[in-house]
């Protein structure tokens, strides 16, 4: 993706964010309520942030909590994740196969495969996946949370549920989303072996020895990093959503909903500033 | 960290809170001594349940003071602000019970995030508290499998939890029967005798607050429209009092 998509989508992801926060029926006919909801829904985020950090950072750390959360995102996301990576290792196989047989580079197969899968669409597909499964569940669960008064009734029993239910959220999505995203990759990789011999056969050791010759260590810092600010973006964004529902069950709906769209949106315009800032550092 | 007898509970002044162009209360000035429990009365949607919650810091006052054993709350920052809400004991009207715990980790939960107790002494703690409110059953079921008065009395059993000088309690026997409603009552009563806790209680049950409450306050439009003991505001001359009163004795 160039960089002229990146203005498209910083409008689409902020006016959805817009909308998520009021009623369309308000925002439509003036077109200066939207862009006052656009600036208002940055300026809240970036308040949000500012307390979520003075949160995670101040002890004592929620470590109990934390753990909990990483468990119920995991394994929410595992199988969906898993199966997601392994559809994409046979698509790439069966279709990346045609073409490279009519270049005669067909030699190249393994490492073609190895290198997309680990570089681009594990990391985004996880990203993906994740955005939609974990976060409709934290928009949902924290915007039921917020509108039964569970929320206030946490704060009223001195417990800051900014320690105790975002950062410990936001902390196991971007521990779990790399994580994710190497489960996603094996069984890309796996399936990619698998579809291949179908019509030609080579063995696991040798697809993986010639998919993994050109892969150096440093091939791997970029998706690292990629996936990190995927959880990153993820964790913040449908925390942000849940926290600040209001009215009731539509409310959450509304929550679950914006937590999708908007963490899908940032997931893919994080992606793309990342390709070209990892390009510019790392080479 | 108790409080050194001489400082106020509850003392406030002039408080007014605004939802928009909606003026909720419009200066309340309201105290309440040590030991002491005061029922506050009023119509639906009169602002009672924000009283409460601006008590405890939940929500901003528009103006106005609101002192919390002895500290300004409006003033406080978090840290400090917390430390006064350790003393405070507080029921939502909902009860607000945390969906996702038990009957019995709902209760812990103040218990493990702010006392060191062992298992043992947490879980003897939480079986007391929840006896002394008649729910010593069920104790491993969710919130939404247990019933709307028993949610009610896992939420005051929750906000006894850490032994609070102070108690905010908002309808704590709506939606009970009238023999539970008398117990929480007595319940009411007996905190107060054995431990001196000064309550605020919120309440639509006028001869239930008789009861167990050493004032009345009659809220209405925003302001205080008559405060004192039963028989002051049932011999009141007020119009809207004479009608509260008269309907809730028919
Ligand atoms: N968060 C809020 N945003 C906007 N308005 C609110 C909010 N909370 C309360 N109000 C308004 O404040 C008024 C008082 O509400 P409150 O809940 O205190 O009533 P109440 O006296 O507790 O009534 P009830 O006896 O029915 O519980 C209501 O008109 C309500 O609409
Ligand atoms: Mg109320």
């Amino acid at each position: 993706m160039t960089m002229t998509h990146l203005p498209i989508f910083v409008i689409a992801a902020a006016a959805s964010g817009a909308m998520a926060g009021g009623r369309l029926l308000d925002q439509v006919p003036m077109a200066r309520n939207f862009f006052v909801g656009v600036f208002e829904w940055f300026g809240d985020l970036g308040l949000f942030c500012v307390r979520l950090i003075r949160a995670a950072i101040t002890p004592p750390y929620e470590f109990g909590e934390l753990v909990r959360q990483c468990d119920a995102i995991g394994s929410k996301s595992l199988p969906l994740v898993a199966l997601a990576g392994a559809a994409t290792g046979v698509v790439l196989s069966l279709q990346t196969r045609d073409s490279l047989v009519r270049f005669g580079a067909k030699a190249f197969l393994p490492a073609v495969i190895v290198f997309s899968i680990i570089k681009e669409s594990g990391p985004i597909i996880t990203g993906l996946i994740v955005s939609g499964r974990i976060g409709a569940g934290i928009g949902a669960e924290l915007g039921s949370m917020k509108v039964t008064e569970q929320i206030d009734a946490m704060e009223a029993s001195a417990v800051d549920p900014y320690k105790f239910l975002v950062a410990t959220r936001v902390m196991a999505c971007v521990l779990m989303v790399p994580l994710l995203t190497v489960v996603s990759n094996f069984c890309g990789i796996l399936m990619g072996w698998v579809a291949n011999p179908l019509s030609e056969p080579i063995s696991l050791r040798l697809f993986l020895e010639h998919g993994f010759k050109t892969m150096e260590f440093t091939d791997y810092i970029p998706p690292i990093v990629k996936t990190t600010v995927f959880g990153l973006t993820i964790g913040i964004v449908s925390c942000f959503q849940g926290i600040r529902t209001r009215g009731g069950t539509e409310g959450v709906g509304r929550s679950a909903t914006s937590s999708v769209v908007l963490s899908s949106l940032f997931v893919i315009l994080a992606d793309v500033m990342l390709v070209r800032l990892i390009m510019m550092i790392w080479g | 960290m108790k409080g050194n007898g001489s400082e106020i509970p509850i003392q406030i002044a002039d408080l007014q809170k605004s939802f928009g162009e909606q003026k909720v209360l419009k200066g309340i000035s309201l105290q309440v001594k040590s030991g002491e429990t005061v029922a506050v009365l009023g119509r639906s949607g009169g602002g009672k349940s924000v009283l409460l919650k601006l008590i405890i810091g939940l929500q901003t006052p528009d103006g106005g003071s609101i002192q919390v054993a002895g500290k300004d709350i409006t003033k406080l920052d978090e840290p400090q602000l917390n430390e006064v809400r350790k003393r405070v004991g507080f029921l939502f009207q909902q009860a607000a019970l945390y969906d996702s715990l038990t009957v019995e980790d709902n209760v812990a939960f103040p218990l493990s995030r702010h006392t060191k107790l062992s298992n043992e002494e947490r879980s003897k703690r939480v079986h007391e508290l929840l006896a002394d409110v008649g729910m010593d059953r069920d104790l491993g079921k969710m919130p939404s499998e247990i019933s709307g008065g028993m949610q009610k009395r896992v939420g005051l059993a929750r906000a006894l939890a850490l032994d609070p000088e102070i108690l905010l309690f908002d309808e704590p026997t709506a939606g009970l029967d009238p023999i539970t409603a008398a117990e929480i009552g007595d319940l009411i009563i007996n905190l107060k005798r054995k431990r001196k806790m000064s309550a605020v209680v919120v309440t639509h049950d006028v001869h239930g607050a008789n009861a167990y409450s050493d004032r009345l306050v009659l809220l209405h439009e925003g302001s205080i429209a008559a405060e004192g003991s039963f028989d002051d505001l049932q011999s009141s001359q007020d119009e809207f009092v004479k009608q509260f009163f008269s309907y809730s004795s028919r």
